[in-house]
């Protein structure tokens, strides 16, 4: 039986009604439209599904949004800055870190986890905050480069 | 089903006939609830228990909450520097992400024979408590590990916290775990303690392997090979020994013959680092 489920996403209250065993990940997707995060494996291997709660990245596929309740989730939409592309967005196209794109929403939020934690990041602690996702067009290097770019911004 | 306290999800677990699962980070539970492998009347979410979330100096001891998350123990300055092999551990387990979210509870209870902090807790000489509307009891992990993804716990109890003695004197320990790729299962792991004599010989070994057809497996033999050996022994008919207490299956990650082979490799780093370690405090 569906239930009442309040969330805070990007800075917005959202209320609606939602199966109590519904993942994070569906949620975003099918109730609050928000299909920047991707749905990939649901088995927590690819990470093309990771958000932030509370600035830390975790993939929404293998969180009941029930225990999301309160927390402050942020989206790859939330990256936006005035309605534009955020610093890490840029530093993405800039440096060529997009090849099919699937990949890439869940890569920035790790990304953006990574440099809320560490402004500074050496090419090693990128390469270790975004072991959890799945890139299989291989093109990590402009990835790593674009992250450690932004970081200098 | 939300409880706040830990005695509020006590008094609701016999009352679910059965029928509920206990649910704490839920990074293993929720694909199996995802692919309908199981499908439980009641979930009961215990990551609002906050009173169950610490990591705790006792004299004798460390104590950890059981939701406490597996970032949080990886990161711990405390753990790092008094028990680096469960650091290491911590570590091992999937990707930041999951390590943010999942718990040393949930991961315990869980009892995946491809666990990482089963073997490590073991070789350290930690047990869990369990709490239940009866009262509280000890399980040491060596008693832990029932069979392939089965505990101890009985089905109206709850892992609440996690006790680890503090090692003698002179003792090291570390935690390895071959992968294909970062992040991924583990094809063969292995948790190491060592504590030594005055020569720097090795004088007690606690050899736990990971990995394992159905649950972590101590080697003793091995163990008893090891004592009175030091950092320049030469360890080869401990690595032919090892090879045959592990009991790994054969999957997509490797076939037998290969993950014993790797038992040997890892052991020959692991053993000599770990008297390292032991000699470096």
């Amino acid at each position: 039986m569906k239930q009442l489920l309040k969330l805070i996403v990007n800075g917005e209250d959202h209320q609606i009604y939602a199966e109590p065993a519904s993942t994070l990940q569906s949620v975003l997707r099918n109730e609050l439209h928000l299909t920047g995060t991707k749905r990939g494996c649901s088995t927590g291997y690819c990470g093309a599904c990771t958000v932030l709660l509370d600035g830390k990245a975790v993939k929404s596929c293998l969180i009941l949004a029930f225990q999301t309740e309160g927390k402050d989730i942020c989206t790859v939409e939330g990256l936006a800055e005035n309605g534009e592309l955020g610093t890490l967005q840029k530093a993405f196209v800039d440096g060529f870190a997009v090849q099919c794109g699937f990949c890439t929403p869940g890569m920035l939020m790790s990304a953006k986890a990574l440099l809320n934690e560490n402004p500074h990041p050496s090419e090693e602690d990128v390469k270790e905050a975004i072991i959890g996702n799945l890139c299989r067009c291989t093109g990590y290097k402009k990835i790593v480069e674009s992250i450690q770019e932004a970081a200098r911004q | 089903m939300k409880p706040v306290t830990l005695e509020e999800a006590c008094k609701l677990l016999p009352t679910l006939n059965r029928e509920g699962k206990l649910l704490s980070g839920g990074q293993s539970l929720v694909p199996l609830l995802q692919q309908r492998l199981i499908s439980p009347k009641y979930l009961i979410d215990l990551k609002g228990i906050s009173e169950i979330d610490y990591i705790r100096e006792n004299s004798d001891s460390l104590s950890i909450g059981a939701i406490t998350t597996e970032r949080a123990i990886e990161t711990s300055t405390l753990i790092k520097s008094r028990f680096p092999l469960l650091a290491e551990a911590a570590h091992s387990i999937g990707a930041i992400q999951i390590r943010n979210w999942g718990t040393i509870g949930g991961n315990l209870a869980h009892a995946d024979p491809d666990g990482d902090f089963g073997p490590a807790l073991w070789a350290l000489g930690a047990k869990v408590i369990i709490t239940s509307i009866n009262g509280q009891r000890e399980i040491p992990l060596d008693k832990f590990f029932m069979n392939y993804f089965e505990s101890a716990i009985e089905s109206d109890e709850i892992l609440s916290e996690v006790v680890i003695p503090y090692p003698p004197q002179r003792s090291g320990g570390i935690y390895h775990k071959e992968v294909i790729r970062a992040g991924g299962r583990g094809i063969s792991s292995m948790a190491v303690m060592v504590t030594l004599n005055k020569n720097d010989e090795v004088k007690q070994a606690k050899i736990v392997l990971g990995c394992q057809s159905r649950v972590p497996i101590r080697a003793v033999q091995t163990e008893k090979l090891a004592v009175g050996r030091n950092l320049n022994a030469n360890m080869k008919d401990l690595e032919e020994v090892i090879a045959t207490e592990a009991d790994p299956s054969v999957d997509v990650l490797g076939s037998i013959e290969y993950k014993a082979h790797l038992v040997k490799v890892i052991v020959r780093h692991a053993l000599p680092e770990a008297i390292k370690r032991a000699k470096a405090t």
